[in-house]
């Protein structure tokens, strides 16, 4: 405990930290201990490096996008806010989150809304705003297994756009995305029981 | 000689009430000499009981549909249970004895058995992994609180005197009571949730706590029964430790005997692929193998097979075929609904069985309150102490049903049974307590539930279709989250199916997959493959009339589902967990809508797989050729999309010259189908987004795409007849629908102008692969070659009889003189000023740089001499060479 006190000592306005995520103090203590642990050179950032260490995430296929969405508008370090503000997308979604926040703030992070916009960037690589068919194929090649051929996934990719797609541009909108969901669980299915 | 026959009648009508009276009497009469006619009752009796049981059973159930308001409102097990306590009663006045209990060995070895292996079987196993923590603690400590508490307090009871002192028993007789009381029943369970159709959650939970229980019952009775045996003066202080290593060893023993047979099970049936009709076999016998043995080691049977299920389905039925799968599923079930049925009947006539218990209100009433209470405050304080590690906590309504939910059942009373009642003097009041506590828990409560169930609002499971897109971000956010999980540095859950995952995949599916399954056994896959399956389905079934609306719909694509999806589609789609079977259902819905059915009537006619014998002779009985069947199922399918699309193309385009007249010639008509089934898949209009549906068959089988095609050319001239006819008539059905709507709003249905990859690679194409299709302004449509040649074909056809001329001659000679042939380019902006009134669908003609020079005298005569080509119709309109070549544009706007 004692130091885990220190530590809070350590992060930099946690108050406000805490208040734009949601996080609570024990939360935020660990993650910060996390934090810490990953950025080995005590350079007080982590670069794309320190999160590419972690083992698992290298068979994980949708790892470099992941580490990727820590990154935004490609800078090379990502702070502690940084860090914690896009884990905050996967905070369980609480019932005063709903209650409270709503009128004066803008929308939690945990939001479902910025649940799925956060699924969503990691499929629009081109930031337009629309998963276009190509961006599709390339999220279905690393998902799907390797046995699967190029031609059938291409039709497999084709039948999910048309799926979606409901202005028919060929591409799947945030709204379309958004829609093509509504009948799933996100607020379950994205969050992290820990992340309180 | 009549006496006997007719006694012999009698005998099956007369149900199992009259056996017992008869039994005696049939061996009685020993006939001298050569008999004629022998009866021979006692040599079949036990067979020929179990038969008799299981057909009144049968029959039961029947009746008891027949009403549909019966079995909405009463569950099926208090039917069976009241049933079987009137044909108690009857057996009993009859016979004055009782007859026919329900023996433990019977139902643990026989009946138990195909129950548990149905519902591991078809467990979701996402949904229960994802709630395993909840279900063990249930299951486990649930259980243990359950059976210690109700019999404290039982004892209690009798301390306190309110149990009359005729029963004798000890504390150690009440624990051992109290444990088998406690133990939440499948079967049960089961019965009574399945009609109620509560979440998902809801139901894994409360029904996997009752699979699992089983461990902790058995260990829990197994020790106490011990000890009382032993007597409570003998048990050393390591007893108690080795009762509570054993729970240990008989439920991870026997889950670990269940995953044994499970790969077992895999394993074998990885190398079935010569034997194809031995695998529904090989599943039940080692099931049934992991049940005997865990038996035999006395450890948890119901978990052992509860895991075999549950771990070799997955590798199971990618291995098996699809022809077993089904074989499996319905065989499963109905052992299982077999086995169910008459578990409940045996237990309403074992009841009636009056000298097997002693009555004792003190103790039914106790044990009855004590189970509710202590179930109750159980529930709620294990909810309380999981809500704090669960993401999606339990709410109170949840509880109460949990709490309300748990019913017990015919293993309790298997159980009491089985109580030996020198060391257990108590036994008979035991036996009379627990059959009113499943009683009362199975009527009462399981009458009561589903309107509960509706007055608390609880959440009902949904059944959605499964889509694509869902399928895929579901597996995205699986990754991400154990990329979260990662990046947080905290092992959970996520990170741990991850693991699995991966190892799943990389070692253990490689080893018990075959080669073949493993390579499209992708689940993302699987849902696209369903979901085409599905439209092939739906599409058929909706007959006609989806033609008729503004576009095709279909029925997968949510956001486009104008057409409402008809039960057949989703019956076929609950292939997993779901229990309706019933295929009657669709004879009701489809009932009354006589028009469509006649236009199904001829859709089907058309579109069905007519089985071709002359080449394979399918009488071994050893061996069904997988070839054979594959390409059965890919016939019917690919049969089905060639009709859909050629019926949509011909309601298009063929309108008028089908509505007054009888096809002249067989062999015109025969030339349209064929070439318009090669040319099937491109003929598709974009908007109605069926082409991929079109694709994804093709390019499913694209393997053994060469033969394949053969093969179904060959199948069209054979089905030649049929396909005329139907034809015929569901255009006229359709005919004035489409029409009106087409003059409606003709532009909105463009051909595609890409054709798909699929499309490329069909065979049927590939000679032509390289020939122009022409795209033009927006209101045009790409008609493939092919089809053109088709159509050519079939008006040259008409006109070659009708050289008189009709109204439609006049039209086709009147159009447009200018010198189509030469630009093409400049076509499609001529063709939508072309007044055409009369005609419906004049086809213009556009060549690619060539000109035709056939008259239009030479028209019958190139038909005769050309008919595959077929492409002569309108030279007389267009000069022009006569090559294959063509290409046509159809111009939709033109009709009007």
């Amino acid at each position: 405990m004692g130091s885990r006190s220190s530590h809070a000592a350590v992060i930099p306005d946690a108050d406000s930290i805490r208040r734009e995520t949601g996080f609570s103090q024990a939360s935020l203590l660990r993650l910060h201990h996390r934090f810490r642990a990953l950025d080995r050179n005590k350079k007080g950032y982590l670069s794309r490096m320190d999160l590419q260490q972690i083992g698992a995430l290298a068979v994980n296929p949708l790892g470099d996008r992941i580490i990727e969405s820590f990154f935004p508008d490609g800078s090379q370090q990502v702070d502690f806010p940084g860090f914690v503000r896009v884990l905050a997308h996967f905070r369980p979604v609480e019932d005063e989150d709903t209650e409270t926040q709503d009128p004066k703030k803008p929308e939690p992070l945990n939001s479902r809304r910025n649940k799925l916009h956060y699924a969503f960037q990691l499929y629009d690589l081109d930031r337009d705003g629309k998963i276009s068919r190509h961006e599709m194929l390339q999220v279905l090649r690393l998902m799907v297994g390797v046995q699967v051929t190029e031609e059938q996934l291409e039709n497999i990719a084709d039948r999910t756009v048309q799926e979606a797609d409901e202005d028919g541009d060929g591409a799947v909108s945030f709204m379309e995305f958004t829609k093509s969901l509504e009948k799933m669980d996100v607020e379950q299915k994205m969050s992290i029981r820990i992340l309180k | 000689m009549l006496r006997a026959a007719l006694s012999l009648l009698a005998l099956p009508l007369a149900g199992a009430a009259e056996e017992p009276t008869q039994k005696p009497e049939s061996p009685g009469e020993p006939p001298p000499g050569l008999e004629l006619f022998r009866w021979q009752w006692h040599e079949v009796e036990a067979p020929y009981l179990v038969a008799l049981w299981i057909l009144v059973a049968s029959l039961a159930k029947i009746v008891f549909h027949l009403s549909r308001k019966v079995t909405s409102l009463v569950p099926e097990s208090c039917l069976l249970i009241l049933l079987g306590l009137v044909l108690g009663g009857i057996v009993l006045a009859v016979a004055k004895k009782a007859e026919y209990q329900l023996e433990p060995g019977t139902f643990f070895l026989f009946l138990l058995p195909p129950i548990v292996l149905d519902s591991g079987y078809f467990m979701p196993s996402r949904l229960f992994f994802d709630n395993l923590g909840a279900i063990l603690t249930y299951a486990v400590v649930g259980t243990l609180w359950n059976a210690f508490t109700t019999g404290a307090a039982l004892w209690g009871l009798q301390q306190a005197g309110l149990v009359a002192p005729r029963v004798q028993a000890g504390l150690l007789d009440f624990l051992l009571f109290g444990s088998l009381i406690s133990a939440v029943d499948p079967v049960a369970v089961l019965a009574v949730f399945e009609e109620v159709h509560v979440n998902e959650t809801l139901f894994i939970i409360v029904f996997g706590e009752s699979l699992l229980n089983d461990a902790v019952t058995v260990v829990l009775y197994k020790v106490c029964n011990s000890f009382v045996e032993m007597g409570s003066a003998n048990v050393q202080a390591t007893d108690y430790l080795k009762g509570v290593a054993s729970l240990f060893v008989v439920s991870l023993g026997g889950a670990a005997v269940g995953l044994v047979f499970a790969f077992l099970l895999a394993l074998t049936t990885r190398f079935t692929k010569r034997v194809r009709i031995i695998e529904p076999l090989l599943v039940f016998l080692l099931a049934y193998a992991a049940y005997l043995t865990a038996e035999m080691a006395s450890l948890s049977a119901i978990l052992a097979v509860t895991m075999c299920g549950l771990g070799c389905k997955k590798y199971v039925e990618a291995n098996i075929s699809h022809k077993s799968r089904t074989t499996v599923k319905y065989t499963m079930k109905t052992l299982a609904s077999c086995a169910e049925t008459v578990i409940f009947m045996l237990l309403g006539i074992s009841a009636v069985d009056s000298s097997k218990w002693a009555w004792d209100s003190g103790l039914v009433l106790g044990t009855l309150i004590f189970i509710l209470f202590f179930r109750a405050l159980g529930v709620v304080l294990q909810t309380w102490v999981l809500n704090q590690f669960r993401l999606v906590p339990l709410d109170k309504i949840d509880q109460v049903v949990m709490s309300y939910g748990g019913l017990r059942g015919a293993v309790a009373f298997a159980l009491v049974i089985l109580l030996d009642r020198t060391k257990v003097p108590a036994k008979d009041y035991f036996v009379a307590t627990t059959i009113v506590v499943v009683f009362f828990t199975v009527i009462v409560q399981g009458l009561t539930i589903k309107p509960l169930v509706k007055w608390l609002k609880v959440k009902r499971s949904e059944h959605h279709k499964p889509t694509l897109n869902q399928e895929l971000h579901e597996h995205t956010f699986d990754h991400i989250l154990a990329a979260v999980e990662d990046v947080v540095g905290h092992h959970g859950y996520h990170y741990w199916r991850d693991r699995w995952e991966q190892f799943d995949k990389k070692y253990l599916s490689q080893l018990l997959m075959r080669r073949s399954a493993y390579r499209i056994r992708d689940q993302i896959w699987d849902v696209y493959y369903r979901l085409n399956i599905r439209d092939a389905i739906s599409f058929v079934d909706q007959g006609g009339h989806v033609l008729s609306s503004t576009g095709l719909t279909l029925p997968s694509m949510p956001s486009r589902n104008s057409v409402a999806e008809t039960s057949v589609t989703n019956l076929l789609r609950e292939s997993g967990s779901g229990a309706c079977l019933d295929l009657q259902v669709i004879d009701t819905v489809r009932s009354g809508r006589d028009r469509e059915d006649a236009v199904m009537h001829h859709l089907l006619c058309g579109g069905l797989y007519k089985p071709r014998r002359r080449y394979k002779a399918s009488c071994s009985r050893h061996f069904i050729s997988e070839d054979a069947q594959e390409r059965q199922d890919k016939e019917v399918f690919q049969q089905n999309m060639k009709r859909r699309l050629e019926s949509f193309k011909s309601t298009k385009h063929n309108i008028c010259f089908t509505k007054s007249k009888p096809r002249p010639r067989k062999t015109g008509r025969r030339k349209k189908d064929g070439v318009a089934n090669a040319e099937a898949t491109n003929g598709k209009p974009r908007d109605l987004g069926f082409q991929d549906t079109a694709a994804v068959i093709l390019t499913v089988e694209s393997e053994e795409e060469e033969e394949e095609s053969d093969s179904s050319e060959t199948e069209k001239e054979d089905d030649e007849g049929i396909i005329f006819v139907a034809r015929a008539t569901s255009e006229v059905l359709q005919e004035g629908k489409v029409s009106g709507n087409l003059e409606v709003c003709p532009s909105p249905r463009i051909i595609p102008p890409s054709p798909t990859c699929a499309e490329k690679e069909l065979p049927w194409k590939s000679g032509q692969g390289d020939l122009a299709v022409y795209v033009s302004s927006e209101t045009t449509k790409i008609v493939p070659v092919d089809m053109q040649t088709g159509w050519n074909q079939s008006i040259s056809s008409l006109e070659s009889l009708a050289s008189p001329p009709c109204n439609q001659a006049p039209v086709l000679t009147c159009l447009p003189p200018h010198p189509r042939g030469a630009e093409e380019p400049q076509a499609p902006l001529h063709l939508p000023s072309d007044p055409r009134p009369s005609f419906a669908f004049p086809p213009s003609l556009a060549k690619a740089g060539r000109s035709r020079s056939e008259s239009s005298a030479d028209l019958p005569q190139q038909q005769e001499l050309q008919p595959l080509m077929g492409h002569k119709d309108h030279t007389h309109l267009s000069p022009g060479t006569a090559t294959s070549h063509w290409c046509i544009q159809f111009n939709r706007g033109s009709r009007l």
